[in-house]
């Protein structure tokens, strides 16, 4: 399975990582060579296995839908890059 | 006395309920002692003095009035992925450079609960993501036993600050090795329990299916007294399993009679180090004499498709999970751009390091349109094959043993450009956080002055066999007494 430069900018957009011309040249040749290490697999007939998501046998955990108290808003806002006030600033979505 | 750092949990617990030293007397010799090997090995992110002292004095407090726990006033140092109010978590990323966590993890809540001292937090590879502590964005971490060599990872600053006695005890994180791994490296102990044994909350994300935590220690009574407290369930982490918590310490039996081991030949063949096989088959042969049946022909026929699974869950996984470093709401920031797409490309480009990037990447294109059922559902189909083989393994022994990596801790740079040279390097232990596993790993020997580890592995929720025959070992042999050339 051999990568193009376009192949890698097309992952590269879906995950919103920008990267130099430099590294999608690496990535070009590295995730080839590591999605080459993968062919192992088609060795097995998995066609009536369940896949199995994580390893404990708990599903759908959920807990009472009771109103609790959140963080203090000045810690939570004191993580933030760019802020208005109590507000997160960001650049418009929609231009 | 002048090597209070040297002690270990149970010994720093006698002296200081015996009241013949005070946790601020120990808190400052460990303090005394980070400062005069942190140079030469960088262990450490963050040292937070005035909080650990401050702990100390109420522990003492406490100790003072008689409310002595096993951890009460213990000085530990924890791996930088665990979140820490109000002292940085930084995950060895630039991305998270800044970020003051507003709460504790789970695991942080309950060693401040047994008025635990927490030092500071101990350098990774960035994210989880590595198996030498070299891909932290900071600095590189030195192996004690050779400071031309790596300590292992991820959590190899963990690993590193118990060998060298910068803290009495450590935890560290585990996806496909991370805590076993860099503890083989190093010649100490290292525990990953069972997937969902101990709450993940508060535990930064890097493969939710895989991350567990674990004690780091100097022998395997103090693992049992560190799970002893981490374990249980937690309603804030909906993969916590709610299964009661037994008194780990009541396993630590020295011998081993009637116990089946089966030695798995798929961990032996293929690129392992000599000395390492050489090392654990005499390891093993030691357990037979403290009264183990031995089975050397068991066998995980699935072992060889472990690593190619592995590598495309845990990015898949990772991928969405880093996802949410936007820039927008804590974290590093690019702010020289008009646009909000590039906002966030130029936030992920600048903030990432190269093995963060190569996983999202890779786990991007193993999610996406056309590529899923080929890879990600593969690959969870392949997970069934493997715990059902482990599941049938199980019910012919009571555990497991194999090394915990191929070979002997490897040079700074060997490997650094070499994707997948660095991941074989977690092949014995990947396996088993598939499978969900309980694993040990415990000094084992030397090769050439460098450390060699077994790996032990239990069946889901039995800690206490792996606990069991790590102790019987450990009382059997002197390697984990054994201290670094620092």
């Amino acid at each position: 399975m051999k990568l193009s430069r376009e192949e890698v900018k097309h992952i590269a957009l879906l995950a919103r990582l920008g990267l130099s011309e430099a590294e999608i040249e690496k990535f070009r040749i590295q995730l080839s060579d590591i999605l080459e290490q993968f062919e192992i697999l088609k060795q097995l007939d998995t066609t009536d296995l369940p896949p199995t998501a994580q390893s404990i046998a708990l599903q759908n955990v959920l807990r009472p839908d009771e109103a609790r108290a959140s963080y203090p808003v000045k810690d939570i806002m004191d993580n933030a890059p760019q802020r208005d006030g109590n507000c997160f600033k960001t650049r418009a979505v929609l231009e | 006395m002048n090597d209070l750092h040297q002690l270990t949990i149970s010994q720093a617990h006698q002296l200081l309920k015996e009241k013949r030293i005070s946790s601020v007397e120990l808190t400052k010799a460990i303090l005394a002692r980070l400062t005069k090997v942190e140079d030469k090995v960088h262990a450490c992110v963050t040292i937070s003095e005035d909080a650990a002292l401050e702990q100390a004095k109420n522990a003492d407090k406490a100790i003072g009035s008689g409310k002595i726990k096993p951890l009460t006033g213990i000085p530990a140092l924890i791996k930088d992925v665990m979140c820490t109010k109000g002292i940085k978590t930084t995950c060895s990323s630039k991305i998270l450079g800044n970020f003051i966590p507003p709460y504790d993890a789970t695991v942080i809540e309950k060693l401040k609960a047994s008025k635990a001292v927490i030092l500071g937090k101990t350098n990774m590879d960035e994210f989880a993501m590595g198996s030498s502590t070299e891909n932290s964005a900071f600095f590189t971490t030195r192996n004690p036993w050779d400071l031309d060599r790596v300590p292992g990872g991820s959590s190899g600053g963990s690993a590193v600050a118990v060998a060298t006695d910068e803290a009495i005890y450590a935890l560290g994180s585990d996806t496909g090795g991370s805590i076993r791994q860099p503890a083989g490296f190093c010649s100490v102990v290292g525990l990953k329990p069972t997937y969902g044994r101990v709450s993940r909350f508060g535990l930064v994300a890097f493969a939710s299916s895989l991350d567990q935590i674990g004690p780091i220690t100097k022998n395997a009574a103090d693992c049992a007294l560190v799970l002893n407290v981490i374990a249980g369930h937690d309603p804030r982490d909906s993969t916590s399993a709610p299964y009661p918590v037994p008194d780990y310490t009541k396993a630590l039996i020295p011998d081993l009679k009637n116990l089946r081991i089966g030695i798995p030949k798929e961990y032996f063949v293929e690129g392992i180090q000599k000395e390492v096989r050489e090392s654990i088959e005499a390891a093993i042969k030691k357990l037979e004499e403290l009264g183990a049946k031995i089975d050397w022909d068991a066998s995980l026929p699935h072992t060889k498709y472990a690593l190619a699974a592995y590598y495309i869950l845990a990015p898949s996984e990772a991928s969405a999970n880093l996802a949410r470093y936007d820039g927008v709401k804590y974290g590093f920031s690019y702010q020289d751009t008009s646009n909000m797409w590039e906002a966030m490309e130029k936030t992920k480009q600048f903030g990432f390091g190269a093995e963060v990037k190569r996983r999202i990447m890779l786990g991007t294109y193993a999610l996406s349109a056309g590529y899923y059922d080929a890879y990600y559902l593969k690959a969870q189909k392949v997970r069934t094959l493997i715990r059902r083989e482990f599941d049938q393994a199980f019910e012919k022994y009571d555990a497991l043993v194999t090394p915990t990596s191929p070979t002997v801790p490897f040079k700074l740079g060997e490997k650094v450009d070499d994707p997948i040279q660095m991941y074989l390097s977690d092949v014995c232990t990947l396996p088993i956080n598939i499978a969900g596993l309980p694993a040990i790993a415990v000094p084992a020997g030397f090769a050439d002055g460098l450390p060699i580890g077994m790996q032990i592995i239990g069946k889901p929720f039995d800690e206490e066999t792996i606990l069991h025959i790590a102790f019987a070992y450990e009382q059997a042999t002197d390697w984990h007494r054994r201290k670094p050339p620092i």
